[in-house]
């Protein structure tokens, strides 16, 4: 018969309920949203890339953000995709606005008429926002050769003939860069399609969980550069100047990593304490 | 504070407690949020499926443009939708031949040039100790090398080759910990839009920018 007796302190500080974890974490994120701190946003080198890149571009210039992905990680996507498009009206370059993502082009809709409003940018114009259509890969190698016939018609039912912006737009070579935002592996089709057989210069906002697999793609020059997730995003609303939904949610990040890294330091101290005594 | 009049948000709302209510325990309010989700985005990608795609691109250029040439894809689609019928389901190999054909063509040559030539030229590095860039592309030329050995298990691990390998762990540990730290950052990045939306667009406060 197992003897019983009571849990040391050390025992008891390594099987705290996950829930009160959960609560712990929860009031960590929620607090901060009333309470700032002010905690620093540093801009690392590939997001400054991407941001350096779109200032070297002329007006009337053309930049494709293309939204490839989904409602489950727009909180980390949509605030990048929300920067960029903001940079790009910013410096009157041109945008295409798209999605390869079925749900994707719903998800971007209300950023990009908020945007266009901010800067008093019209569509057709200083913008074309395109729907999706089926192909994936077959999208991305059609509209390198020809855009027209890829999209016969815009996002809110136009004929893309009738544009004024895509008068002078037909294939790769009026692509002046393109931006993927996805939390697949959707950066490849960008990176294999029209990066590589055409050369079109190519940059990527992805989830967290998908940033780190980028690294050697930026190493190998393949992408101008990469923002990673919720920060990804905040420190381009710091490098546009505009304080927007990820630098709000950053301050809320920075304290919950403080505090998951706290856990970890005390679960490690309860084992080695643990350890130790058997 | 200003609560939300439109029910669509009540309904966000609803749909998002119901799903952060797993981590107290399973309930049927999270079942009920996952089998909409679930229902949702399939009627949702149906719709916009044949709008987009189905109705444009087939049904219009047949039958008001007279493009009778698409019938020979449509008819290939439909021979994939007969692998649901045992009887005629053979049918559907040919279709598949064909997308697997056509799609290895394609893919094969373009993802070797992006993924692997690129990626071996990018380990071709001026090597060097006076500078950070030449002390760096020797730590990738290292990390590469002893990763590599790492997965090669024709020859045991043992002794300098072991000990190469070992190096390779050492790398791939760091590059699992920077990725288990982004993915921290995922998560809670997920719960942080929820919590914005329930404060700003729900209740309607005013958070700290």
């Amino acid at each position: 018969m197992a003897e019983l007796r009571t849990k040391t302190f050390w025992e008891k500080l390594i099987r705290i309920d996950r829930r009160i974890i959960y609560l712990i974490i929860g009031l960590t994120i929620i607090l901060p949203f009333f309470f700032r701190m002010g905690l620093p946003i540093p801009v690392t080198k590939e997001v400054k890339d991407i941001y350096d890149y779109i200032e070297t571009l002329k007006p009337n210039d053309v930049v494709i953000l293309s939204a490839d992905y989904t409602p489950s990680v727009s909180p980390e996507l949509n605030p990048m995709f929300d920067a960029i498009l903001r940079h790009c009206f910013k410096n009157d370059v041109k945008v295409i606005a798209m999605s390869l993502q079925i749900q994707g082009p719903g998800l971007i809709s209300p950023i990009i008429q908020e945007a266009a409003n901010d800067y008093n940018k019209t569509n057709g114009v200083d913008y074309v926002f395109m729907p999706w259509i089926y192909g994936w890969t077959l999208v991305i190698m059609q509209m390198m050769e020809n855009y027209q016939s890829t999209f016969p018609t815009d996002y809110y039912g136009t004929r893309t003939e009738d544009l004024p912006m895509l008068k002078n737009i037909h294939n790769f070579e009026d692509y002046d860069l393109a931006i993927t935002f996805t939390g697949s592996s959707s950066y490849f089709w960008w990176l294999t399609y029209a990066h590589e057989p055409y050369g079109v210069p190519t940059a990527v906002g992805v989830t967290a969980v998908s940033a780190a697999d980028l690294y050697p793609f930026i190493q190998s020059g393949q992408f101008i550069g990469i923002l990673g997730g919720l920060k990804g995003a905040a420190e381009y609303e710091t490098l546009i100047s505009e304080t927007r939904m990820a630098t709000i949610g950053m301050e809320a990040q920075n304290w919950a990593h403080i505090v998951i890294i706290l856990f970890i330091i005390i679960g490690n101290i309860g084992h080695l304490a643990i350890g130790r005594k058997k | 504070m200003h609560i939300s009049a439109n029910p669509w948000v009540w309904l966000g709302v609803f749909f998002t407690l119901s799903v952060l209510s797993f981590l107290y325990k399973d309930n049927p309010f999270y079942k009920l949020a996952e089998h909409v989700t679930v229902g949702v985005s399939i009627g949702y990608m149906v719709v916009i499926w044949w709008s987009n795609s189905v109705n444009p691109k087939f049904i219009m250029p047949v039958f008001q443009e007279g493009r009778l040439i698409l019938i020979i894809p449509a008819i290939l689609g439909l021979m994939m939708i007969l692998r649901i019928v045992p009887k005629y389901s053979w049918l559907s190999r040919y279709a598949i031949c064909f997308t697997v054909g056509a799609g290895s063509g394609i893919a094969i040559p373009r993802s070797l040039q992006a993924q692997v030539l690129r990626q071996l030229e990018a380990t071709m590095l001026d090597l060097g100790f006076t500078t950070t860039n030449g002390i760096n592309n020797i730590i990738i030329f290292l990390g590469v090398m002893a990763v590599l050995i790492y997965f090669f298990f024709s020859k045991e691990h043992k002794g300098v080759f072991g000990g190469i390998a070992k190096v390779g762990i050492w790398f791939l540990m760091i590059g699992f910990g920077a990725t288990f730290g982004y993915t921290v950052m995922a998560r809670l990045s997920l719960f942080i839009g929820r919590v914005l939306f329930i404060l700003q667009d729900f209740l309607g406060l005013t958070v700290v920018g």
